[in-house]
């Protein structure tokens, strides 16, 4: 990995501009193919039976009725997902999961799947499948899973991570603790301490478009999978475990992916779909309905979550401590854990101690969500450092700088930090207009940061130069969100070529090494530096050639505006080479012009935000709008401006999402009460402001161009910012997410009758 | 289950199809007449991925069912174009990033020119609520809205 | 399953009739298409009954409206009826998206009988009336006597209902319809109110009916909210009973959508402010 991190202040010839995305047409014209529109001949329909149970002991499956029935062609159970995960746990919750064995764990929990001619076949047998269930008691809410007496979803689970081992079994799969200093001590030097308990409940990631995948498995253990994911390699190494294949005889192709923010990461239906077309010998395409979505695939944790900070009369806090439970669906999670490391992130604090609980209980497994379990122990920590500085007497914003981390100070999760961007965003935020704002009657504005790891992890790229001189990028990192644009641009700029004559494309698993997920805000990172890293290989390459054509020493070429030159006028006298030139001559020069790189892209740049939200409540009803929001973040670099800014405000849209009206809604029974977009508010149009942005690039050392990721801490202050917001306009400390008019009304309610008793 | 025979128009072009009673038109699309412009997002008729006109008017293919379009005009995402010259509105929404997955996209540029069709001018409350019913997940909407706006103001020549 | 289309109303009530199996009436199809594709209902015949022009008019007549079943939220809009019953129509058109606008229709919207519809608080309010056609005779009953619980309706097998009248306006008359959803467009009412007023020359309510939605298993007319502002210039104490008499007669359910504690005080709140309008809208001051 030779690069230059000696970037700050560099110019940029082609980066940072704003050039229309390359698969725009495509979208625009309704012709970009995503998961559910390709087809291949004599496809069949697959479908899956779920269970409507949310804890049951499966007796017995009978499917002869529908193996009967004319035009299906297979029907699978767990029988036919032989275990080979060969003692890898996770592995093993992922199988189990995809397929329910022994018992049924949720609501939505597959127990079968059938592959017929067409839908209303395999509807219909579906219908046919007879399943027996012993109907066990069941638990939902992360609060009840761990009371003693819960029902208990696991015999063997054993809380990790507890001296000694318990012996007996709980739904507590695992505790984690971070932190440094003494907190005891801390909290007796503080002179105002607020300690409170927060709720969230749980939602989903709510992309438009369901999983879908089209599967062809032949007998001889070699197929192909055509699938909407943010992990194509991830999906064929798992799908390969899962089946017993040799993951190189699985080649997946990744279609356009209809958003993912976390929840394409994971297979769900995909390996039922192989194993059906494996089963039927012929192409399935399954493509999970929207109540599936809901059900079945992975959203974020529920948590309940307890906070106490203290801090001296003059704004310094001494202590900080949080315990969170998090609940992870049916299996282990690592949802309490991210909530415990990021929880004080954005704090430089002497004293701190944070406690996560992994818990399970009868919902859907969770999977990441955008800055996963980032937003939750925000909201519990940022509403607690509002509450403390209006005790204390300081500026909300004020408060925050002086105890926000700087370079040099050691986060509450261990590592000390770089240059990081926090109190960067604090002070954009204090000199910003909307901070000054004047606000109208039932108006309340709040502020909050937020904080994200970002990721690097495994990358492979290629770059080739065609014989007219124009590049291709393939990379194997999905494009979420116009990311392909972002990769031509640093191509170009690399090579000092038009961003007009670069496409990158993302390549299927048999044609790049393999790569990790879209997930961590990593690909404008990893892929990103992979392209710099191969566009510069690539120039090595052309620079031989180029010697080779002029018959001078390698280094005595330099590469420079798209040519190469002369190194100086020891070298000879030759007019610049382009690129274009080199190329057309490649045949006789040594071939193929090309440059690789595969690494584990190590160095993400931690990110940091603050959100500004007005919000304007009605007293009488408990409605709130959003009326004023602004975003302002660093992103190291902004490699394409409005991408950068898309990120921004989508988060931002989420998280009030998620704040305002999201939730699942689980029935005594254990069902899930809302599985479809009618009664699973996700903002609409009319719901939302203009979301203003402002993008801070305080350079990530660790990339070449300074990239940080950009992705998901636009998702980590609004719940916190909101929840301040309405808490300053109802005049009442909201605690429970999301904060719906109800229990916006409620809150009202009971802060009313309390006055009215004091006087 | 006896099929239905229907004859249509779709994009300007004839159509014949036979489908069951109860499909939406929106599979007769996808499924048997290849255009899969329109997507399903939820098939419930709250997303708004499916949108489509019949005889000019704003609907959820996914509400409708295929046995119903004999003799209408159906225009879908796919005829929304002139030939190789996009609508302003396709134009302004790449010039205005205002996709990322583009999933909700096709929606949006049928229900956005169903908008200004009926209204050249409206204001941004207007445009708010006029694309309420479909769904965007990535965007949190601002860059939509903004292109719907430069579009519009495009089209009236302003 | 079949799929028809008859272009009369009397075909489509001889289809109904005839047909042994379970049969489902097809006007917009924005709750039928959402119970096909959930796999609720599975009909062996479908009427369409879009093809019929009767079902496809508004009339202006004597007595005042009639509004064909077929008609959609967006004709409704554009007609000579939003002039007279404001509230009533901008119920009708606050059903789903601009999508649904283009296909939904009031009948439609009522024989749901879904407590929370949008528009049938507004036309239990406004007095509506719907003419139901069958294998027997005609008959026109009030709208709230249409459903009976939820997803429940009076209608028996064979019969439909062709069309809503309502009422000729008279002078200084004005009705509102507010319904309370989390978001700003899209749900379902949580809790909705309708308020039709007739005013005398001095301001005074003279004639009023109010109803709720989302409160009870049906959509309620609640007379002693009426009660409680007939004689009265709408003032605050008058407001004040009009609400504390919807509150009292709220027994909603606690669901996904709301708690019981929410919809009793907001169908108050909502009765109050819908008044107000409809005072206006009657030329109150």
């Amino acid at each position: 990995m030779a690069y230059d991190t000696n970037f700050t202040g560099q110019k940029f010839k082609v980066v940072g501009t704003r050039p229309l995305r390359p698969d725009g047409l495509d979208k625009v014209t309704g012709r970009a193919r995503y998961g559910a529109d390709v087809s291949a001949p004599g496809q069949l329909v697959g479908r899956v039976l779920r269970s409507p149970h949310a804890h049951a002991k499966i007796v017995k499956i009978d499917t002869s009725k529908a193996e009967k029935l004319p035009g299906v062609k297979a029907v699978i159970t767990s029988a036919d997902l032989p275990d080979l995960t060969n003692g890898d746990a996770g592995m093993y919750d992922i199988l189990v999961n995809c397929m329910a064995r022994g018992k049924a764990l949720y609501d939505g929990h597959a127990v079968a799947a059938v592959a017929a001619v067409d839908a209303a076949t395999a509807r219909k047998a579906l219908k046919l499948i007879n399943v027996e269930y012993k109907v066990l008691p069941h638990v939902t809410d992360v609060d009840e899973a761990v009371k003693p007496g819960a029902p208990v979803l696991h015999s063997k689970m054993f809380t990790d991570g507890v001296e000694p081992k318990p012996t007996k079994a709980s739904n507590v799969a695992k505790r984690t603790e971070f932190g440094h200093g003494d907190v005891e001590q801390g909290f007796k030097e503080a002179d105002v301490i607020v300690e409170r308990s927060f709720k969230t409940e749980q939602t989903h990631q709510g992309y438009i478009e369901p999983h879908a995948c089209l599967a062809n498995l032949g007998s001889d253990g070699q197929g192909e999978m055509w699938v909407c994911t943010q992990g194509h390699f991830v999906y064929r190494n798992t799908c390969a475990t899962l089946l017993g294949l040799d993951a190189a005889k699985l080649r997946v192709t990744a279609s356009e992916i209809g958003g993912g923010f976390g929840g394409k990461t994971h297979v769900w239906a995909e390996p039922l779909a192989l194993a059906l077309s494996r089963k039927a010998n012929r192409p399935v395409k399954l493509v999970m309905t929207r109540d599936e979505v809901f059900k079945a695939s992975g959203p974020t944790s529920s948590t309940s979550i307890d906070v106490k900070i203290g801090a001296t009369k003059d704004g310094r806090i001494t202590a900080a401590t949080a315990t969170l439970r998090y609940q992870g669906g049916p299996f282990l999670g690592m949802w309490a854990e991210l909530g415990a490391m990021t929880s004080y992130a954005c704090y430089d604090l002497k004293n701190v101690k944070t406690v996560g609980y992994e818990v399970v209980v009868n919902r859907p497994k969770v999977a990441a969500y955008r800055a996963p379990s980032a937003p939750m122990a925000a909201f519990a920590v940022e509403s607690v450092v509002d509450e403390l500085a209006h005790k204390i007497g300081m500026d909300a914003v004020a408060f925050r700088i002086k105890n926000a981390a700087k370079e040099g100070t050691k986060s509450s999760y261990g590592p000390t930090y770089g240059p990081i961007g926090i109190g960067p965003t604090l002070e954009a935020a204090k000199n910003h207009p909307h901070m000054k704002a004047p606000l109208k009657k039932n108006q309340g504005r709040g502020m909050a940061c937020g904080f994200w790891f970002n990721f690097g992890g495994q990358t492979s790229t290629s770059l080739n130069v065609t014989p007219d001189g124009s590049v291709n990028v393939s990379v194997g990192t999905i494009d979420v969100g116009g990311s392909r644009a972002s990769m031509a641009l640093i191509a170009a700029e690399e090579l000092g070529v038009p961003y007009e004559n670069v496409r990158c494309v993302v390549a299927d698993t048999s044609s790049l090494g393999h790569n990790d997920m879209s997930d961590g805000s990593r690909v404008t990172f990893s892929s990103g530096m992979n392209t710099v890293i191969a566009a510069r290989n690539a120039k090595k390459v052309l620079i031989q050639r180029a010697a080779k054509m002029w018959d001078i020493p390698e280094d005595a070429v330099t590469w420079e505006d798209g040519h190469a030159k002369p190194a100086g006028a020891n070298a000879g006298n030759f007019p610049p080479l382009s690129l274009k030139e080199i190329a057309a001559a490649a045949a006789n020069t040594g071939g193929p012009i090309a440059g690789h790189n595969e690494f584990v892209a190590d160095g993400a740049g931690v990110s940091f935000a603050t959100h500004i939200c007005d919000v304007e409540l009605d007293p009488e009803t408990g409605a709130t709008k959003i009326i004023r929001y602004t975003v302002i973040q660093d992103a190291g670099k902004a490699i394409h401006p409005s991408y950068v800014e898309g990120q921004y405000q989508g988060g931002a849209a989420q998280g009030i999402g998620w704040a305002l009206n999201e939730e699942y809604v689980y029935g005594k029974d254990g069902r899930l009460q809302n599985a479809g977009y009618l009664d699973y508010r996700i903002p609409v149009c009319s719901d939302l402001p203009m979301i203003d942005t402002v993008i801070l690039e305080i350079p990530n050392p660790n990339h070449p161009y300074g990239v940080r990721g950009v992705g998901e801490t636009s998702i980590v202050p609004p719940l916190a910012a909101i929840a301040n917001a309405v808490s300053n306009a109802a005049g009442v400390r909201m605690t429970h997410i999301p904060m719906s008019p109800p229990r916006i009304l409620k809150a009202l309610d009971d802060q009313a009758k309390a006055k009215a008793k004091a006087a | 289950m006896a099929g239905v025979h229907v004859s249509t128009t779709v994009n300007g072009d004839p159509a014949e199809f036979v489908c069951d009673p109860d499909e939406p038109l929106l599979d007769v699309l996808r499924n048997r007449l290849g255009l899969t412009g329109a997507k399903e997002g939820c098939g419930t008729g709250d997303c708004g991925a499916c949108s489509v006109t019949v005889d000019g008017e704003l609907v959820c293919s996914c509400l409708v069912l295929g046995a119903e379009v004999e003799g209408r005009k159906i225009e879908t995402i796919e005829g929304m174009a002139d030939g190789d010259k996009l609508h302003p509105l396709q134009r302004k929404f790449i010039e205005h990033a205002a996709l990322q997955c583009g999933i909700c996209t096709p929606g949006f540029l049928i229900a956005a020119r169903a908008l200004l069709k009926k209204n050249a001018n409206p204001t941004e409350e207007e445009i708010r609520f006029g694309l309420a019913g479909n769904l965007c997940r990535c965007t949190g909407y601002d860059k939509i809205v903004r292109a719907v706006q430069d579009a519009a103001r495009e089209m009236r020549g302003a | 399953m079949r799929y028809e289309a008859p272009s009369s109303t009397k075909a489509a009530v001889t289809l109904l009739t005839k047909e042994k199996g379970k049969s489902a009436i097809l006007a917009g199809g924005t709750d039928l298409l959402v119970r096909l594709k959930g796999g609720f209902v599975e009909p062996d015949l479908i009427v369409d009954i879009k093809r019929i022009p009767a079902m496809r008019e508004i009339k202006k007549t004597a007595s005042g409206f009639q509004v064909g079943a077929a008609v959609s939220g967006n004709e409704l809009g554009a007609s000579v009826v939003k002039k007279a019953w404001p509230g009533v129509v901008e119920a009708a058109n606050l059903i789903g998206s601009k999508q649904v606008q283009g296909r939904c229709t009031m009948v439609g919207n009522l024989c749901n009988a879904s407590p929370a519809a949008d528009s049938v608080p507004a036309l239990v309010a406004a007095g509506a009336h719907a003419v139901i056609v069958g294998p027997k005779k005609k008959r026109t009953v009030p709208v709230e006597k249409i459903a009976t619980g939820p997803g429940r309706t009076s209608l028996a097998k064979g019969e439909i209902v062709e069309s809503l009248l309502l009422p000729k306006r008279p002078a200084r008359a004005g009705d509102a319809y507010l319904r309370f959803i989390p978001r700003s467009e899209m749900d379902i009412a949580v809790v909705s109110a309708g308020v039709s007023l007739v005013l005398d020359a001095k301001g005074v309510v003279k004639e009023a009916r109010v109803a709720l939605g989302a409160v009870a298993p049906t959509v309620l007319l609640v007379a002693p909210a009426a009660k409680a502002i007939i004689g009265s210039k709408l003032d605050d104490a008058a407001l004040d009973k009009l609400a504390a008499a919807c509150s009292a007669a709220c027994s909603p359910i606690d669901d996904k959508r709301g708690t019981i504690e929410f919809r009793t005080k907001v169908a108050g709140v909502l009765a109050k402010r819908a008044a107000k309008i409809a005072y206006q809208r009657a030329g109150g001051k």
